[in-house]
């Protein structure tokens, strides 16, 4: 008896915490009915749904706001299926169930969703899939999108830059989750230590890479070091938490956070940080794949858009930016909306003067790698979107990566 | 900018005191004959309910308190489940750290998604009491002095936990009873200790201890709930290796603290080192930090092995480990 109560017992617990972590996939789902007219969105998470910041948070806000855009209500017309790791068998259950709900579109938002992204695409002709980051696609019903989120960078390190310079201190850091391995991290990092030396030319950035997305405690020790040992007076971050920031708020020095406004969490030390406005995406894929979903790929194809689109931006500038900063953001941002300049070519921005009477300048100056290599010849054009988003493993002049 | 060293020892402590909670709570348990691969999840649960009580009454008192209590209560199903229903104590713990661990990202969720929000420490109250102070004269000592004594008042809790409960099992009736159970439980109960009761205490006190260490990852390492981020982030688990490590000695553990430590911190700091002593340290950045990482369990695997090697058993585990006490099999 004691035996069959315990295993009771047990099981109960079990299935309370299998339910609390799989976050209730099918919350917002029920059953569809699977009327023909009824349009409907389906989308894999590599978290949870619940998340309340991070990756799949960002992705979770843009879906469910691009679906009020078009005209969708999320809590009848998206289905989920969420905590799906990068493993082709899971990704093409989670594929399988979303297609036998009914959905017209399947978002997928992690790197390794590919393969099994590619696969289904062929056995479902008339679902649309969506996947992000990936460099694959078919020209019928499958594309990839991702965003310019290096101008966005480049905007922070303006405000960087600026503080640098103010307080007469070149050393500025950068924890990174990744260093030249991805192209993703590398062409990032990149991009702010162009936008800081184009306001604090001696500016130097030291790169701490924690070989991981997220890990609390590394991150919080990596912006230790970089302050401590490294005496940078600015706090840049690719990683998940906001604990970077949290720590320049403690030590006294500044940062820029990344994925949201982190104000709320460091408010002393908080400047801007570059942020996903993935809405945008959203709104335009679930439209086109309303309208004319043959056409998909024709009209909306492989989307790799940014500050024109509004699908990068940067938040709000914090009242800890230098009075410059303002100013020059929004020459720099405008160059590179109009598509008069971008930041991976021969041409190299500064900016000059003091608050009110911002001037920028551009010279023309080749993109040299730090270890003296020329990427692009002095007034050459832009490298390839290709380089930006996948094979960029080289870290430009005034950037060292410390560990 | 304060010295290399210094700093480094200073991480050392303030970076992998859970990992002392945690040893010391669950040798506490495992010196009861039961095994808890809770810790995980314990902790977790002690950090968001004691964080949670702390931001809402703003003292840190009542934030250990609290997490004591609610880390406690896991202690107790874990004891109701094991110890009065005979349930597989493997399987039991490893419930209770998905459990624990679900329960934490439930909470953390639902609050963060409010109106009000994920309380936020800093500026607060608990935040002040939590934070590290200066013991006077003490903390004067060139280069030991800012290491070891200008930490939160949870670090030298720490201490004292391991400490006190070196002593309860050394020196006292009481711990010699329960050590007696965790080797023989049959011999105890025939020589009248009240078996149930005693694995009932400890497995609840043990909880609780492993609870202030999960509050001590959130008022001092953490503090913001962050999505997909535990706090504990595998701080329990690596706790279950280092009672291994400290052979079921609090004292031990407390050496063992500092050699895991030692190596967490090094595979952050070891930058630092290469970056102030250029010439003969700087070889450090060449090593892959996951190798850093793996050290201390490479240490663990060398422990175990000379220990099991040795003709003599001088292992600390206790002999009834992982088993239940049927009173009927006597």
């Amino acid at each position: 008896m004691k035996k069959l109560i315990s295993m009771v017992v047990a099981a109960a617990l079990a299935v309370t915490s299998v339910f609390a972590l799989a976050g209730c996939s099918s919350a917002n789902g029920g059953n569809g009915g699977g009327s023909k007219a009824s349009f409907k969105v389906g989308a894999i998470y590599i978290n949870s749904q619940n998340d309340t910041s991070g990756y799949t948070y960002a992705h979770h806000k843009g879906v469910t706001e691009g679906m009020k855009k078009v005209g969708l209500d999320p809590a009848k017309d998206l289905f989920i299926v969420d905590n799906v790791p990068e493993d082709d068998e899971k990704v093409k259950q989670a594929i399988d169930q979303l297609a036998g709900n009914g959905c017209n579109i399947i978002f997928g938002i992690s790197f390794g969703y590919i393969n099994a992204f590619e696969e289904k695409a062929k056995e479902y002709p008339d679902i649309i899939f969506s996947h992000a980051t990936g460099y694959l696609s078919n020209d019928k019903n499958f594309n990839n999108y991702f965003g310019r989120i290096y101008q966005a960078r480049y905007l922070a390190g303006i405000a960087a830059g600026y503080k640098s310079l103010a307080l007469g201190n070149n050393n500025i850091g950068y924890v990174s989750a990744w260093g030249t391995e991805y192209a993703e991290t590398c062409s990032g990092i990149n991009a702010f230590a162009m936008g800081c030396m184009a306001v604090n030319p001696d500016a130097k950035v030291s790169v701490y890479e924690i070989s991981t997305w997220g890990d609390q405690q590394l991150e919080r020790q990596a912006a230790e070091t970089l302050i401590d040992t490294y005496g940078c007076c600015v706090i840049a971050q690719h990683c998940d938490s906001s604990q970077p920031q949290i720590v320049a708020n403690e030590k006294g020095v500044f940062g820029c956070g990344y994925n949201s406004d982190m104000t709320t969490e460091a408010p002393a030390a908080h400047l801007t940080a570059p942020i996903w406005n993935w809405d945008v995406y959203y709104a335009t894929a679930m439209k086109a794949a309303m309208e004319d979903p043959a056409n998909f790929m024709t009209k909306v194809g492989i989307y790799y858009e940014g500050l024109n689109a509004g699908l990068v931006d940067i938040s709000p500038l914090s009242s800890n930016c230098e009075p410059e900063t303002k100013e020059a953001v929004e020459l720099a941002k405008n160059l590179m909306k109009n598509g008069e300049w971008d930041v991976f070519s021969g041409v190299k921005l500064s900016f000059s003067g003091s608050a009110g009477s911002v001037a920028v300048e551009k010279t023309n100056a080749a993109l040299v790698t730090n270890d003296g290599a020329e990427i692009v010849a002095a007034g050459g054009p832009s490298v390839e979107d290709g380089v930006i988003t996948g094979s960029m493993n080289y870290y430009v002049e005034g950037v060292t990566q410390v560990n | 900018m304060l010295d290399v060293f210094t700093l480094f020892l200073f991480n050392i402590i303030v970076y992998n005191i859970p990992l002392l909670y945690g040893t010391t709570g669950e040798i506490m348990i495992e010196k009861s004959g039961s095994l808890n691969l809770g810790v995980e999840g314990t902790m977790a649960i002690g950090a968001v309910v004691g964080y949670l009580a702390g931001a809402k009454t703003d003292s840190l008192f009542v934030a250990c308190v609290v997490s004591f209590i609610a880390s406690g209560l896991v202690g107790l199903l874990f004891s109701f489940l094991t110890v009065t229903l005979q349930a597989n104590q493997n399987v039991t713990g490893l419930t209770i750290t998905t459990f624990g661990v679900a329960f934490y990202y439930f909470i953390g969720n639902a609050l963060s998604n409010s109106a009000s929000g994920w309380p936020k420490l800093s500026g607060t109250r608990l935040d002040v009491q939590s934070q590290a102070f200066e013991i006077p004269l003490l903390s004067k000592i060139p280069f030991f002095g800012k290491a070891l004594f200008s930490h939160g008042i949870l670090v030298y809790l720490g201490v004292i936990i391991a400490i006190l409960m070196w002593l309860y099992f050394k020196k006292t009736v009481p711990g010699l009873k329960l050590r007696a159970i965790g080797e023989n439980p049959g011999a105890a109960d025939s020589l009248g200790v009240n078996v149930a009761l005693y694995k009932y205490t400890h497995i609840i006190i043990g909880s609780g201890i492993m609870g202030l260490g999960g509050l001590y990852m959130g008022l001092n390492m953490g503090g913001t709930f962050e999505g997909s981020n535990c706090w504990i982030n595998g701080y329990g688990w690596i706790s279950i290796a280092l009672v291994i490590f400290a052979n079921w000695s609090p004292a031990k553990a407390l050496l063992g603290t500092l050699v895991f430590g030692f190596f967490n911190t090094l595979r952050v700091q070891n930058a630092a080192l290469a970056y102030t002593f250029p010439d003969t340290l700087g070889w450090l950045t060449k090593i892959p930090s996951h190798f850093f990482s793996a050290l201390p369990f490479i240490i663990t695997l060398i422990v175990l092995i000379t220990s099991s090697l040795s003709s003599k058993n001088k292992s600390g585990e206790p002999q009834a480990i992982g088993r239940n006490y049927y009173r009927e099999d006597r």
